[in-house]
C-alpha cells in the first residue's frame, strides 16, 4: 500500500504527541499506510513510538537534531522534502496548527506540489472536504500538481486506534544554513492552566461581553471546570480586557469544533460563528431572546447568565458528587 | 529603512460571502470588498517603524482592479506609494502561484522588511509569509504580537497558545502581524487628500517577467471541485428562564449524556 507521511506534532513538553497527530494518522489511513515522521530534539522518538504504533504508523522516521528545535519551521520542511524525494509518498498529512500550515506551505514550494489547509475529511481518491466562509460553505477540492499535502483541521476526525508495527528508520538530519535563518531564542509560557487546550477540548464554555467584567469570568471558568471544559471568549470580551487574547474564538481567533460549545453572553456575530459553527452541539445562554446565537443553538436559555450559570454549575458539580 | 507591506482586498467577512458557481472561485466582483483587517495592523507597524527609523513604506497588492480601494486606504493611513499587480490571467490563482507573483514583484523593489497580515479572512490560509520566505530565501518571522528592529536584526514575539516564542533573524526578513501588535490609526482628512496624489504603479504579469499561461485557474496547484451551503441545522429549542433556567439547562445536558 502507498506510504503517507505524517509529521508528528508534539505536546509543548516534547514528550508526547498532541491529539491532532492521532487525528492526522487516522485521516492518513484513508489515503494509504501512514509513516509517522518524528521531527524534534534527540530522544523524542523513544517517548512517542508506542502511541504512534497504536494509531497505525507502519513506520516511524526518526529525524532528531537540536537544529530542528532551535530554528523556526524551515528545518522541518527541509527534512520532509528529503523524505518526499526519497520515498515518493502518496501524500503528506499534517496537523493544521500555525506551524503545521507553514510546514505545508514551504514543503509545497520545495516539492512543486499543491496543498490544502484545514481539511475536515478526505476520500481515497484524494478529494478533500474544507469549510469556507465562517463555516457557511462546504467545499470539495483536490490537489492537481505534485505530492498532495493536506493539513487536518483539529477535532474534525475522531482518532481511531489501528495497531501497526512502527518500524523505526533513522533519518540523517543535515539542516542547511539557509534553513537556520530564524532562530528560536526562547519559548515562553505565560498562562499555565490545568484546563484542556482550547482547540482540542471536547467541551468549550465561552463568555462574551455579557459577562461584563474580568472578575465575573469566574462564572464562565466555574461552569467550564464543572464540565472539564476549556474556556473561550468572544472578541468583544477580549477587547474589553475580560480575558486574554489567546482564548479568543472566531475568525480572528481560534477555530473550535468540540462536541459541546456553550456560548454565554455572546450575541453570535458572524465573525464569532466562524470559529465555532461546526461544533456538534451548541448551547446558548443570553438574556436577549432575539440574539442571533439562538439561530445556531440546539438548546438555548433566555435568561440572565449571572443566575442561570452559577446555579447550573452547582447542580453539575453536585451530580458528579 | 524601506518597508513593503502586503495588502490584500477581501470580501467583507460581515456580509454573506459566496463562491461563483461558474468556476468555483471566490465571487469578488459582486462582493462588498474591504482591506483585509489583519493587514491594517501590518500597515500601522510599518508606519511606526518609519517614524523611528526613516525610509519609505510601499504597499504591494496582487488582485483585480477593485483592489485599488484597499491600496487607497493604505495610502490614506500614511504609506508613501504602491505597486498594484493586476492581470486578468491571475483569476483563480492558488496560494503558491500568488506567492510567485508577490515574490517577483518584491524582486523589483528595495526593502529591508516585508510586513503582512497573519491571515486573510477569505482564504484563512496563514501561509503567505512561509511561502514567500521559502521563495525569496529570507527569514520568516510569522505571527508577531510584538516587533522590534535594532540595527540589522529583527525580533518578534510569535504568539502561541498560552504564551509566545521569541524569534530573531537578520534583515531583510518577512514579518506577519496579529491584531494584538498595535492599534491601527484611522486615516485623517489630510491623509485621505494626500493619498490621491501618491504614486500607484500598476504592473502586469509580463512586466514582472512572468509567463501568464503558468498562473491562474487553469494551472492552479489545487482546484475546487464543487461547493454547497452547509446543511441548515434542525430547529433548536429555546426556553425562558422562569427561575428554572439552570434546571432546564442541566436537564438538557443530562439528556445529551454530557453530564
Ligand atoms: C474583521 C473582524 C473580525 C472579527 N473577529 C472576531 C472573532 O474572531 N471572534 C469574535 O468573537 N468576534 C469577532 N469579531 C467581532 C464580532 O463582529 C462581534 O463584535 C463580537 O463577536 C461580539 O462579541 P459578543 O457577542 O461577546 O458581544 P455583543 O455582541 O455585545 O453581545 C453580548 C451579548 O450578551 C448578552 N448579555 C448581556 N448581558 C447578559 C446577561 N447578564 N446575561 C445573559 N446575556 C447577557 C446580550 O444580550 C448580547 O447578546 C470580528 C469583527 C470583525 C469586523
Ligand atoms: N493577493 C495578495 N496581495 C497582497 N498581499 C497578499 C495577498 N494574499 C495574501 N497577502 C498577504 O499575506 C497575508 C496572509 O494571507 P493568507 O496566507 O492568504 O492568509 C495577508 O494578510 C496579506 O498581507
Amino acid at each position: 500500500m502507498a506510504e503517507v507521511l505524517v509529521p508528528v506534532e508534539l505536546d509543548p513538553a516534547g514528550t508526547g504527541v498532541r491529539k491532532t497527530t492521532l487525528e492526522a494518522l487516522t485521516l492518513a489511513r484513508v489515503l494509504g499506510e501512514p509513516s509517522a515522521v518524528v521531527l524534534g530534539a534527540p530522544g523524542t522518538a523513544a517517548s512517542v513510538r508506542n502511541v504512534l504504533a497504536e494509531y497505525g504508523a507502519a513506520k516511524v522516521y526518526v529525524a532528531e537534531s537540536p537544529d530542528i528545535d532551535d530554528f523556526l519551521v524551515a528545518p522541518k520542511a527541509e527534512v520532509l522534502a528529503q523524505l518526499v524525494a526519497g520515498k515518493s509518498p502518496a501524500a503528506v498529512v499534517i496537523p493544521s496548527s500555525a506551524e503545521g500550515k507553514e510546514i505545508a506551505g514551504r514543503l509545497a514550494i520545495k516539492t512543486g506540489s499543491g496543498f490544502l489547509t484545514d481539511v475536515t475529511d478526505v476520500t481515497a481518491d484524494g478529494t478533500a472536504t474544507q469549510v469556507a466562509f465562517a463555516g457557511s460553505t462546504i467545499v470539495h477540492s483536490t490537489v492537481t500538481v505534485g505530492t498532495p499535502i493536506y493539513t487536518v483541521r483539529g477535532n474534525s476526525i475522531t482518532p481511531e486506534p489501528a495497531p501497526a508495527d512502527a518500524v523505526e528508520e533513522t533519518v540523517a538530519v543535515q539542516v542547511s544554513e539557509a534553513a537556520k535563518a530564524t532562530k528560536v531564542v526562547q519559548r515562553v509560557v505565560e498562562q499555565k492552566s490545568d484546563r484542556p487546550e482550547l482547540t482540542e477540548a471536547s467541551i468549550v464554555v465561552s463568555g462574551g461581553r455579557g459577562v461584563a467584567s474580568a472578575e465575573n469570568f469566574s462564572v464562565i471558568e466555574g461552569l467550564a471546570d464543572s464540565l472539564g471544559a476549556a474556556v473561550g471568549a468572544s472578541r468583544a470580551a477580549v477587547d474589553s480586557g475580560f480575558y486574554p487574547h489567546s482564548f479568543q474564538v472566531g475568525q480572528t481567533g481560534k477555530t473550535v469544533s468540540p462536541q459541546l460549545y456553550i456560548a454565554v453572553g455572546i450575541s453570535g456575530a458572524i465573525q464569532h460563528r466562524a470559529g465555532m459553527q461546526t461544533s456538534k452541539t451548541i448551547v446558548a445562554v443570553n438574556k436577549d431572546p432575539e440574539a442571533p446565537i439562538f439561530e445556531l443553538a440546539d438548546f438555548g436559555v433566555v435568561g440572565d447568565l449571572n443566575t442561570v450559570v452559577p446555579a447550573a454549575t452547582e447542580q453539575i458539580t453536585a451530580r458528579k458528587g | 529603512m524601506n518597508i513593503v507591506v502586503l495588502v490584500k482586498q477581501v470580501p467583507d467577512s460581515g456580509t454573506e460571502r459566496k463562491l461563483d458557481p461558474a468556476d468555483n472561485t471566490v465571487a469578488r466582483a459582486t462582493a462588498d470588498n474591504v482591506i483585509n483587517e489583519m493587514d491594517e495592523y501590518a500597515i500601522e507597524e510599518a508606519l511606526t517603524l518609519r517614524e523611528a527609523h526613516g525610509g519609505e513604506v510601499t504597499v504591494l497588492t496582487v488582485g483585480p482592479d477593485t483592489a485599488k480601494d484597499a491600496i487607497r486606504k493604505a495610502l490614506s493611513m500614511g504609506a508613501d506609494k504602491a505597486v498594484h499587480v493586476s492581470d486578468p490571467a491571475m483569476h483563480g490563482a492558488c496560494a503558491p502561484q500568488t506567492s510567485a507573483v508577490i515574490a517577483a514583484a518584491l524582486g523589483q523593489l528595495e526593502y529591508d522588511l516585508v510586513l503582512c497580515g497573519a491571515e486573510s479572512t477569505d482564504g484563512q490560509v496563514s501561509v503567505m509569509p512561509a511561502l514567500l520566505a521559502e521563495r525569496l530565501g529570507i527569514p520568516q518571522l510569522s505571527g508577531a504580537r510584538k516587533l522590534t528592529v535594532e540595527g540589522s536584526t529583527a525580533r518578534i514575539e510569535r504568539q502561541t497558545d498560552g504564551g509566545y516564542w521569541e524569534l530573531e533573524a537578520a534583515l531583510p526578513a518577512i514579518v506577519s502581524t496579529w491584531d494584538t501588535i498595535n492599534e491601527p490609526r484611522y486615516p485623517s482628512f489630510k491623509g485621505i487628500m494626500a493619498a490621491k496624489k501618491k504614486p500607484v504603479e500598476v504592473r502586469t504579469l509580463a512586466e514582472l517577467g512572468l509567463d501568464p499561461s503558468t498562473i491562474g485557474l487553469g494551472t492552479a496547484t489545487s482546484q475546487v471541485l464543487d461547493f454547497a451551503g452547509r446543511p441548515p441545522k434542525g430547529e433548536g429549542v429555546k426556553v425562558p428562564d422562569e427561575g428554572d433556567g439552570a434546571d432546564k439547562l442541566v436537564g438538557y445536558l443530562v439528556a445529551q449524556k454530557i453530564v
